[in-house]
Parts: structure tokens; C-alpha cells; sequence
């Protein structure tokens, strides 16, 4: 009330985010100034560190690539109402799932077989390590958060059995599989382009790339453009109308849960296929919790996800190379700094809010 | 000449944002007098009530009280000037005696015997000046809805009020205890208290004031003495235009029983009867009435019939298919049954608040043709579906991309109710078709329902407003605790028989 009017759309979308990251680099510059470092200096650092050269560019965009998988992951489930908080743990199975797939058919199926196979094999195992919580909630009343959160730890000691005792390749001291066969590389993005003669630096970026932006416009589509995607927004809504039209709100859960999963899944498709070549240990790496951040900041809408996963595809490329260049900046500052990003862009989302209304409501009147 | 008003706002002006809520209303409250404040839902006799009651403040204007210039800051304000307020929802702690709550806020020190029992000797004096008889060790959960609604009386007295402020006090009750309430305020005005009474039905206007005010817009548009007006007079001067409260219908047609219920029951997980033995007939070109206080098993019974709920006893037929405890149903095969559903409550469950207009003009019909061909939802055809409902129905402003909480609560009904009717539905089932609806909506909604009668569908229609179950059912039934508890056709039926049956007689 107060006399003050709700923000218009387009404010709500692009100035209110902009707000937001620009208050937390404000704070980020004092504290940069406090351990005596010029703020500006190290701003030129990270942007040149993350857009400075093809090569820079392209790991900008293999790290954006993950936050898109695990960004649009949270936001589907956000849509049906539920707090999906297990991307870490679903990227690890994810990733396990493709890896299997990989391991035992990559000797005997050429690439164009495998690597949709093993895709798929990433989105089924994502997709049944949320089933289990989406269950657990639908049918017993267990509390998604919890569930989720208590199922990430669950992956990670049961991808450390697997790596140590099941899956470690014949005579290895660490505790990852056998290289992957050429059938069971998703090719990268400089070969890509070599082929068609446009010549880049080589870097980690791969083909996942283009499996995320399908994936966004899948999201865009099956949300807005299907019945199913409009009941599952009807749920997150207001649940009592969702049954009202009808729909089972336990399938639709474990349908959210499932799609959620699948895409946090996809992390390992770029991980391993991409990058690593094998399965290993820890490759989710903060990915499925920083997706939380992406899909609040991008309002749970794909393309803002995608601008998200830019700005923290960004942060982590070129706050790599921040502490390479500085060394008073360590490696824990820069996460720091992408800490303060999603505190200002997540939890204090709302802070600035009344600010901008007073300033449109006094530029209105 | 007169005597100084109790009351008197002079020029009081409030706005929301860019909602111009009350535009420069004057008026006076005589003293010792039962006034009334009527008008449609959003004209701003709440925001004008909660001026005065200190809850908000004026954006301009004055309020006297006995001729004195006065500051509303808050209720307490409101309460040390002798002004008190019964609302609509009460506000008495359920666990609680009657004499506990009353000295609730107002303990008198920190030990609670003291102000006890003077609270008990306060509470006897009372009862006896105003003849509101209460046990003060009575706990509320064991009272009537009338006599809690006593007890706030008497809470407000307690603190010292001589001017009352009733909000829509007689949503709640039957239409015995309506009585007796307009009783309770008779004697109190006798007693020189001054009322307030707010409310949208003109039959209580009619009866219990002396004079009244009617507010359109944000404004008063008119003062009359009640003796000197008629409910035709008021109802057009609230809406604006001639109002027909007069339904015409022919005699019903009625046909083959499309839904019957035989001992439908359902025990929820405590085990609370909350619908017992139901036996109910519905057949085409009929509307069938079921009249009762809010909470009596109405809500329950709406969601066995339209399969959001599995009865757990007795079974259901709707067209053929038999539904019961071990065979259920749901919302969605209903639908293709031909049964459609306006619900009670729209904002919770007939729509999603933040979906566009014409999001919410599929709600339930998303996943079949013409809206959803080849799995894909068809955006210009569902616009344009919603446009038709629009025009068809006079849903203002006709703005399909508006969203769903943006409209008003008559629009919002007409769209759920347009939504369902466009289905042509063999079984209707509405369930207060008119809760917070103007009365140019009421007429044009209670037209609709006839029409779709005439054409041979069923309709069942549950409301709390024993008026429009009067004009609008061919056959009334009646629920009480979860039970039916009498049938009548509508020309036998009366109020006085409808609202002992209401109260638990059996008839």
C-alpha cells in the first residue's frame, strides 16, 4: 500500500537484476579495497580474464553451460512449486549414469549412437536419483528440501564407493575409470568450428553448449506451450485449483521432479563426455547449488537463466584468472565475491525493491 | 433543530495507490440511532469503517465524535473514544471461557482472579441492561455461531462502547438468529447505544435501521429515512441503474436423474462425520437449492460430487458411472462425464490469481481440442476462446492478457462461471454463484443459470444467501451437521421452516 505501485514488467526483469549485481560489486570492491587492492584493477582482471581472448571466451561458456543445466533444473521444479535443492546430487548421478553408459557400449557403437545414448542414460539417472525424493514427498509427506538435501550427500558417498571399489580402472592409484573410447567423446567446440573452417583457441567448451540452449527453448516450450507445462505452473501456483482441474498433483510432482533432475543430469554430460574423458570424482563442483542462485536471478525464465549463466559462467572463468594475476586475491576471495553476487541477487532480491517503486512512482506522478 | 451527531465525517477522502477508495464522504451518525451503510462490494463502506475504526488513516477529511474534533491513529484511539467493532470473522480464542476472552487485552494487572471476577460482576451487569444472556464459564468452541457472536458484542461493551460498528454481521447466521441479533440491537438502541451496521442485504437494511446511507464508488449517493424507502429504491441507487431483484423463471421441466447420491459418507482421517448418509436426486432441467450455515458439510459435499474428494461411504451415480470408495473418480473424468464445477471459493480454487485471463479460461480443459492440438497448447485459439467468453458473459474490462487478480471479484466469477457454462455441461455444480458479486453480476449470473436450466442441464447450486436459494431453486434441501435434514419444493418453502431446518429440526 503506502501509495506505491508495483514495477513495471520490464523494470521487474532488467533493472531490478541489474540493481542488484551492481550493489554487490559495490561491496565486493570495499572488501577488495580492504586487503589492498585497487577494486578497479581487479575488475579489469576479471572482465579481461573471462571475455579477453577466444580462449577465455570459450571457458566462459563451458562454465555457462553447467549453470544452464542446473539453473533451468531449479526453475522447473520452482514453477511446480517445489524447492529442488538436490541438482548437486542428480549432476553426480547424472554424470554416473552417462559414464555407465559410456563404459559399457563405447567399444562396440560408432558416435552418432553413443552419444545420444549416453545423453539419455545422463537424463534417466538424473531424473530417477529426484524421483526418489519427489516419491518420498507425493506418497509420504517427506519434505522435498530435506529429502534432496540428504540425497546429495547420499550421491557423493556412493559415487566415492563406486570410483574406489567398483568402477576404478585396472591398476590406477586414483580412483577414476578407464578413458572413454573416441565413440564416447562429445567433440569440442574448436574442432567443431575447425571443421567448418572457423578457427578458435582451444578450450574445455563442447558440443554440451548446444544441448543446453535446446534444452532452454524445451523448457520454454513444455512451461508455456503445453498442457502439461500449464497444470504444472497451476500447481506451483495454487495447488487446490490444480486439482480442481484435475490434475494429480502426485504425478505431477514426480513429472516436475523427473524433468528437474534430467536437466541438473545433463552437468555430467559436459563434465565427462566433454571434458574428462572418464568418470571421476567431484565434478559436480557447487554447480547443482549455484543453479539455485541462476534460477532466482533469472526468474525462473529461461532466458534469464541463460543471461545468469553468462554473469556466473563469467565470475568463474574470470575469477580463476583473477587469482592467478593477484595474489593477495586467493582462490577462497573469488568465492567470496560470487558468494556476495548470489546473497545480493538471491536472499536480498527484495531489498532494493521499495527504492525503485519510490523512484517509479515519483518519475509517474 | 438536531442534536449533535454521535458521528460526523466531513469530506474524507482515501486512496490506494491509484484506486481513489473513498472520494469526499460526509455524513452524520445520529445518536442512539441504528444506522445503515450499504452499497455493492468495493464501494468503500470497509475503508470507510476502517477510517474511523483507526485502522487507516485519512488521506483528507475530519472526524468528529459528539461534535469534537477527533485523531484515529489506531484502535485503541477508536476504543478510548467509545467506538468498538464486531467483524465479520470473529475474534475469540476457540479454547477459551466466555469470561477469558472477554478480559483478553484487558486483564486489569498481573494476576488474572482480580480481574476476573470483576469482569464477572461487569459481565452480570450487562446482561441485564441489555438482556445478553451469556454463561460466562461457557467455553466458545461449545457455542452457537449466535451466541459467539454475543460475546463479541459483549467484548465490545466491556471496553466501554457506545457507538457499535456491526460488519456484514448476519454472513454467518441463520435467519433465527438473525433475528435475534436485530432483537439485541433494538434493546441496545433503547439503551441509547449508538449502531453502525454495514451490510449488502436491503432486507436487513429494511429491517433493523432507521436510517440509511447508500454508498457507490467511493461516494455517498444517497440518505434516506428507511421508513420513507423501498429495497427497489435502494438496490437501483447502489448499482446506478434499475435493478429487477424479482427472478422470472417458468415452471422446471424436469427430467431423467442425471446424478444421484445414495448414503454418500465421508469420515475424514480423525474420523469426523463429515458428510453422513447423504441421499440426494438430481435431474436435468431442474436446480436443486442447498440451503444451511456456512461449514455444515456444503464444501465437503461439492468435492465428493465433483471428485476432488473419494466418499468413503454409500456411492454416487453421475450419468452411469458408479462412483464409491474403492472406485473413485476425479476432477478430470467428471469433466468428460459432461460435469462441470464453479467452485465456492474462485480465488483458491477456480483460478490462479497470477495467470492471465485467458490462462485461467482453460482451467481444467487445457489438455483437449481446440486448445491443445498435437500436445501443444494453441495460444491464438485459447485467446480467442476467452475473448468469446468475454463478450458473451460482459466480463469488464475484456482484456484476455489481464491477469486473473486484476479483475473484480463479480468479473472473476462471470469468467469461471463463462468457463464452465461454455462446456454446456450436463451437471452444473455451482457453489456460491454469487459470493462477493455486485448486484448487476448477481442478476445477470442467477439469468444464466436459469437459461442453462431451461436447457435441459441439472444444476446444483450451494449457497449460504437463503434469498437466492429462494428465487433461484426449483427444489430446496437443506444441511445440517453434515446431514440432509429436510427437502421442500420452492413454492412450499418459507424462511422460518428453512431455517429451523437449518438449525438442526428435523421437518
Amino acid at each position: 500500500m503506502n501509495g506505491r505501485r508495483p514495477l513495471p514488467a520490464w523494470a521487474e526483469i532488467a533493472v531490478l537484476p541489474l540493481v542488484n549485481i551492481a550493489l554487490a560489486f559495490i561491496t565486493v570492491g570495499i572488501i577488495v579495497r580492504i586487503i589492498g587492492v585497487d577494486p578497479l584493477h581487479a575488475l579489469q582482471f576479471l572482465v579481461v580474464g573471462a571475455i579477453g581472448s577466444s580462449e577465455s571466451i570459450g571457458y566462459t561458456l563451458y562454465y555457462t553451460t553447467n549453470f544452464i543445466f542446473t539453473g533451468l533444473a531449479v526453475a522447473v521444479a520452482f514453477h511446480a512449486g517445489l524447492f529442488n535443492i538436490g541438482g548437486e546430487g542428480q549432476a553426480y548421478i547424472g554424470g554416473l549414469g552417462c559414464g555407465l553408459a559410456i563404459l559399457a557400449f563405447d567399444r562396440y557403437l560408432p558416435a552418432p549412437l553413443m552419444i545420444p545414448l549416453a545423453i539419455l542414460a545422463a537424463a534417466l539417472f538424473g531424473a530417477a536419483w529426484a524421483a526418489v525424493p519427489a516419491w518420498l514427498q507425493a506418497w509420504r509427506g517427506s519434505h522435498i528440501v530435506i529429502t534432496t538435501i540428504m540425497f546429495n550427500f547420499l550421491a557423493a558417498a556412493l559415487m566415492v564407493y563406486l570410483m574406489v571399489n567398483v568402477l576404478i580402472a585396472p591398476g590406477s592409484m586414483t580412483p577414476q575409470s578407464r578413458n572413454f573410447a573416441a565413440s564416447g567423446k562429445l567433440p569440442s567446440m574448436h574442432d567443431t568450428l575447425a571443421a567448418i573452417g572457423i578457427q578458435v583457441a582451444p578450450s574445455a567448451l563442447n558440443l554440451s553448449i548446444v544441448l543446453a540452449v535446446l534444452c532452454c527453448i524445451g523448457v520454454w516450450v513444455f512451461l508455456w506451450h503445453t498442457p502439461w507445462g500449464y497444470a504444472l505452473r497451476t500447481m506451483g501456483h495454487n495447488p487446490e485449483a490444480a486439482v480442481y482441474g484435475g490434475t494429480n498433483l502426485r504425478h505431477m510432482t514426480m513429472l516436475a521432479m523427473c524433468i528437474s533432475g534430467g536437466l541438473a543430469g545433463f552437468v555430467g554430460v559436459n563434465e565427462l563426455m566433454g571434458v574428462h574423458q572418464r568418470i571421476v570424482l567431484d565434478f559436480p563442483a557447487g554447480y547443482g547449488f549455484a543453479g539455485i542462485a541462476v534460477a532466482l536471478m533469472g526468474r525462473s525464465h529461461p532466458v534469464g537463466i541463460v543471461l545468469a549463466a553468462l554473469l556466473f559462467g563469467a565470475l568463474q572463468q574470470g575469477g580463476a584468472e583473477l587469482a592467478f594475476e593477484i595474489p593477495t586475491i586467493t582462490r577462497e576471495m573469488v568465492v567470496v565475491i560470487q558468494g556476495l553476487i548470489i546473497l545480493f541477487s538471491g536472499a536480498l532480491v527484495n531489498m532494493p525493491r521499495p527504492w525503485l517503486q519510490r523512484l517509479f512512482t515519483l518519475r509517474g506522478s | 433543530m438536531m442534536a449533535v451527531p454521535a458521528i460526523e465525517l466531513s469530506g474524507i477522502q482515501k486512496s490506494f495507490g491509484s484506486v481513489h477508495a473513498v472520494r469526499g464522504v460526509s455524513l452524520a451518525i445520529a445518536k442512539g440511532a441504528i444506522t445503515g451503510i450499504v452499497g455493492e462490494n468495493g464501494a468503500g463502506k470497509s475503508t470507510l469503517m476502517s477510517i474511523l475504526y483507526g485502522l487507516y488513516r485519512a488521506d483528507a477529511g475530519e472526524v468528529r465524535i459528539d461534535g469534537q474534533p477527533m485523531r484515529m491513529d489506531n484502535p485503541h484511539d477508536a476504543i478510548a473514544h467509545g467506538i468498538g467493532m464486531v467483524h465479520q470473522h470473529f475474534m475469540l480464542v476457540d479454547t477459551f471461557t466466555v469470561l477469558e476472552n472477554l478480559v483478553l487485552g484487558a486483564e486489569g494487572g498481573p494476576l488474572l482472579a482480580g480481574g476476573l471476577a470483576a469482569a464477572r460482576a461487569e459481565l452480570e451487569r450487562l446482561a441485564r441492561e441489555y438482556g445478553l444472556s451469556v454463561n460466562p464459564d461457557a467455553k466458545i468452541a461449545d457455542l452457537s455461531v449466535g451466541e459467539q457472536q454475543r460475546v463479541e458484542i459483549l467484548k465490545v461493551l466491556f471496553r466501554g462502547a457506545k457507538i457499535l460498528i456491526l460488519d456484514e454481521p448476519s454472513a454467518v447466521l441463520t435467519p433465527q438468529e438473525t433475528d435475534q441479533l436485530f432483537r439485541i440491537l433494538a434493546t441496545l438502541k433503547e439503551r441509547g447505544v449508538t449502531i453502525v451496521l454495514i451490510t449488502h442485504k436491503l432486507r436487513e437494511i429494511m429491517a433493523a435501521t432507521d436510517h440509511v446511507y447508500v454508498m457507490r464508488q467511493g461516494q455517498i449517493v444517497a440518505d434516506r429515512r428507511t421508513a420513507e424507502t423501498n429495497p427497489e429504491e435502494l438496490a437501483e441507487l447502489m448499482v446506478g441503474r434499475k435493478v429487477r431483484l424479482q427472478l422470472d423463471k417458468a415452471a422446471p421441466k424436469s427430467g431423467e436423474v442425471l446424478l444421484s447420491a445414495e448414503k454418500l459418507s465421508l469420515v475424514d482421517h480423525r474420523g469426523v462425520r463429515l458428510l453422513d448418509n447423504i441421499d440426494l436426486e438430481l435431474r436435468a432441467g431442474e436446480i436443486v437449492g442447498i440451503a444451511g450455515v456456512s461449514g455444515n458439510g456444503q464444501t465437503e459435499l461439492l468435492q465428493v460430487l465433483s471428485g476432488i474428494r473419494r466418499p468413503t461411504g454409500g456411492k454416487l451415480t453421475v450419468r452411469g458411472r458408479v462412483i464409491d470408495a474403492h472406485h473413485p473418480s476425479d476432477p478430470a473424468e467428471m469433466r468428460t462425464l459432461g460435469l462441470a464445477h464453479v467452485p465456492e471459493d474462485r480465488l483458491r480454487q477456480g483460478m490462479v490469481a497470477a495467470f492471465h485471463a485467458w490462462e485461467t479460461s482453460i482451467l481444467g480443459y487445457q489438455a483437449q481440442p481446440p486448445f491443445c492440438r498435437n500436445y501443444l497448447l494453441d495460444g491464438p485459439a485459447v485467446g480467442r476462446h476467452c475473448a468469446t467468453l468475454m463478450d458473451r458473459f460482459d466480463v469488464r474490462p475484456r482484456a484476455p492478457a489481464l491477469r486473473s487478480s486484476n479483475f473484480s471479484g463479480g468479473n472473476q466469477q462471470k469468467l469461471v462461471l463463462a468457463r464452465e457454462m461454455a462446456q454446456e455441461p450436463k451437471v452444473l455444480l455451482v457453489g456460491q454463484p454469487t459470493r462477493g458479486v455486485d448486484i448487476g453480476a448477481i442478476e445477470f449470473i442467477h439469468r444464466e443459470l436459469v437459461k442453462s436450466r431451461d436447457q435441459g442441464c441439472a444444476v446444483l447450486v450451494v449457497s449460504v444467501e437463503l434469498d437466492e436459494i429462494l428465487s433461484l431453486a426449483d427444489r430446496i434441501v437443506v444441511m445440517f451437521a453434515g446431514r440432509i435434514t429436510g427437502e421442500v419444493p420452492a413454492g412450499r418453502a418459507d424462511e422460518r421452516t428453512l431455517g429451523l431446518m437449518m438449525a438442526g429440526a428435523h421437518a
